[in-house]
């Protein structure tokens, strides 16, 4: 596997740290005047989702971590794993519940989303940062309150629960920003 | 790519960098000051552990880009014996960042007769008249430490400060010495916490005292009278400006500080370049009893203007020009 130097550290670049898979968040050389130079690498633990701070010589060098972004599309879930297709290839691949977290309740078969895979394993699930999905459960509307402000709990067919505007009904398709939760605006039905 | 061809930085911004050359040449006109021009491009290099050179080719012979112009200065010093400062570009290799740009420029001068408290008050004279209601601050390197820690950074041993250091920053530390953890402390620690305005922090560890001449201070412990210079416009953003002494003129003693960096260089594997032994004679000549200063003008800029980031100040940044 290959490696990179401290030099060589750019956002977005994954490397191996502690045994884990890291994503390099930030790097911000750090050298007084007349004094040493450093790093200050901020890195999200792609298994843990932690950030670390963590400072680092400019002779040092870590190992490329073998973590790729695919755009695969969700096939079903059979209660234990999640199970994805690569469209191209047609490899499949099965992402456990600690890999898929809360990407779960977004999830509708068939919508694309990427698979972040480490050593060919599913690590991280992200869904589309915009899902239309459909309200299965909600107080009734109140008819003809379209005025700004009120909101009600709904839930989605995938089992998320977002805050909608009192008008919504069962059956309306919502448009959600999945790293928010909140709610869009209302989607045209398919 | 298509739009790299484009200055990095906005017409306001280069006015504003012209109207800050403009003021300090004024500052220094006022005073008296000579504006002098250096070499920039010559045929030796300083022998400090962590400056790299970018260096050059000509006539089959290489030369070091400068990353400073202190030892042509000194040299116009020793001959003429008169106040001078110089606003010039310099470049080290390898540091580029927010605050760092390989190719900068420094404003250098040297008071004949004064020492590094009087040369304080002069920087915090000139950054006042560019900073409206700027506040300065000042204290020794000891008394930076004590207030944070209740440590002496010049007694404590490497052992106790790996401890202190460890609780606070996640490194691997093989091998770094105790300067290394008092640079990491600072960087990582006491720089971010210093109030608004300008702080000097003087009295350095004898060891890191670079070209400043060592005096026992109050405690009878030898320090370098050497200051350094932060800048901070809010809370947490505090830079190092500026960096002074009052200068060694002992051509031995000089010669014992290039031999200490050579041996450490070489300790750390790193590459050598030819000792500047006219400075050395220079010194031998007589260097008169002066203070001098370097100053990161792109930096003064930064903080002046709000920016971010120091290529935001430059007509074109590093990955630009």
């Amino acid at each position: 596997m290959a490696t990179y130097s401290i030099n060589d550290f750019r956002t977005g670049l994954k490397v191996m740290l502690d045994g884990d898979p890291c994503n390099i968040v930030e790097n911000e050389l750090v050298k007084p005047g007349k004094g040493q130079a450093f790093n200050r690498v901020k890195l999200r633990n792609l298994a843990t989702g932690r950030v670390w701070d963590r400072t680092f010589r400019g002779s040092e060098s870590l190992e490329a971590a073998d973590v790729i972004d695919r755009d695969m599309e969700y096939l079903y879930s059979d209660g234990e794993f999640w199970h994805f297709m690569d469209p191209e290839s047609f490899d499949q691949f099965a992402a456990d519940a600690k890999a898929v977290a809360d990407a779960a309740k977004w999830l509708r078969e068939q919508d694309k989303c990427v698979v972040t895979l480490f050593n060919n394993a599913p690590l991280v699930v992200t869904p589309p940062n915009h899902v239309e999905l459909e309200v299965t459960e909600t107080d009734p509307g109140l008819k003809g309150d379209t005025a700004q402000g009120g909101t009600k709990p709904a839930t989605l067919s995938t089992g998320a629960v977002v805050k909608v505007p009192l008008f919504m009904n069962v059956g309306d398709v919502v448009r959600v920003d999945t790293r928010t939760g909140e709610y869009l605006g209302r989607a045209s039905k398919d | 790519m298509s739009d790299s061809w484009q200055p990095s930085c906005s017409p306001a911004l280069l006015k504003a960098r012209a109207a800050l050359n403009h003021h300090i040449r004024e500052f220094f006109s006022a005073r008296e000051v000579l504006e002098v021009e250096v070499p920039i491009l010559a045929s030796t290099f300083v022998t400090d552990p962590f400056v790299e050179p970018v260096t050059a080719h000509h006539t089959g012979h290489t030369y070091y880009l400068q990353s400073s112009p202190e030892y042509a200065m000194k040299r116009l010093l020793a001959e003429y014996r008169q106040c001078i400062y110089a606003l010039t570009k310099v470049f080290r290799a390898g540091e580029s960042g927010s605050r760092h740009n390989p190719e900068f420029t420094m404003l250098e001068w040297y008071r004949v007769g004064l020492d590094d408290h009087q040369l304080m008050t002069e920087v915090g004279d000139l950054v006042a008249q560019l900073i409206p209601e700027l506040a300065i601050h000042k204290l020794s390197y000891r008394q930076w430490f004590y207030r944070r820690w209740q440590i002496d950074p010049h007694e404590i041993s490497l052992a106790e400060l790996r401890v202190l250091g460890k609780s606070l920053i996640e490194i691997d530390d093989t091998g770094l010495d105790k300067d290394a953890w008092l640079d990491l402390l600072v960087t990582h620690e006491l720089e971010p916490a210093l109030p608004v305005g300008l702080t000097f922090v003087h009295d350095f560890p004898a060891s890191q005292a670079a070209l400043a001449r060592i005096v026992n201070d109050a405690n009878g412990t030898p320090v370098a009278r050497r200051f350094e210079g932060y800048l901070a416009t809010a809370p947490g953003n505090a830079m190092e400006l500026a960096n002074g002494y009052w200068e060694l003129t002992c051509p031995n003693e000089q010669r014992r500080r290039f031999a200490r960096d050579i041996a450490r260089r070489s300790a750390l594997g790193l590459p050598q370049y030819p000792v500047d032994e006219q400075l050395l004679a220079a010194l031998a000549h007589g260097l008169p009893d002066c203070a001098g200063v370097a100053l990161g003008v792109d930096r003064l800029l930064m903080r002046q203007q709000g920016l971010s980031r120091i290529g935001e100040g430059l007509s074109f940044e590093f990955s630009r020009a």
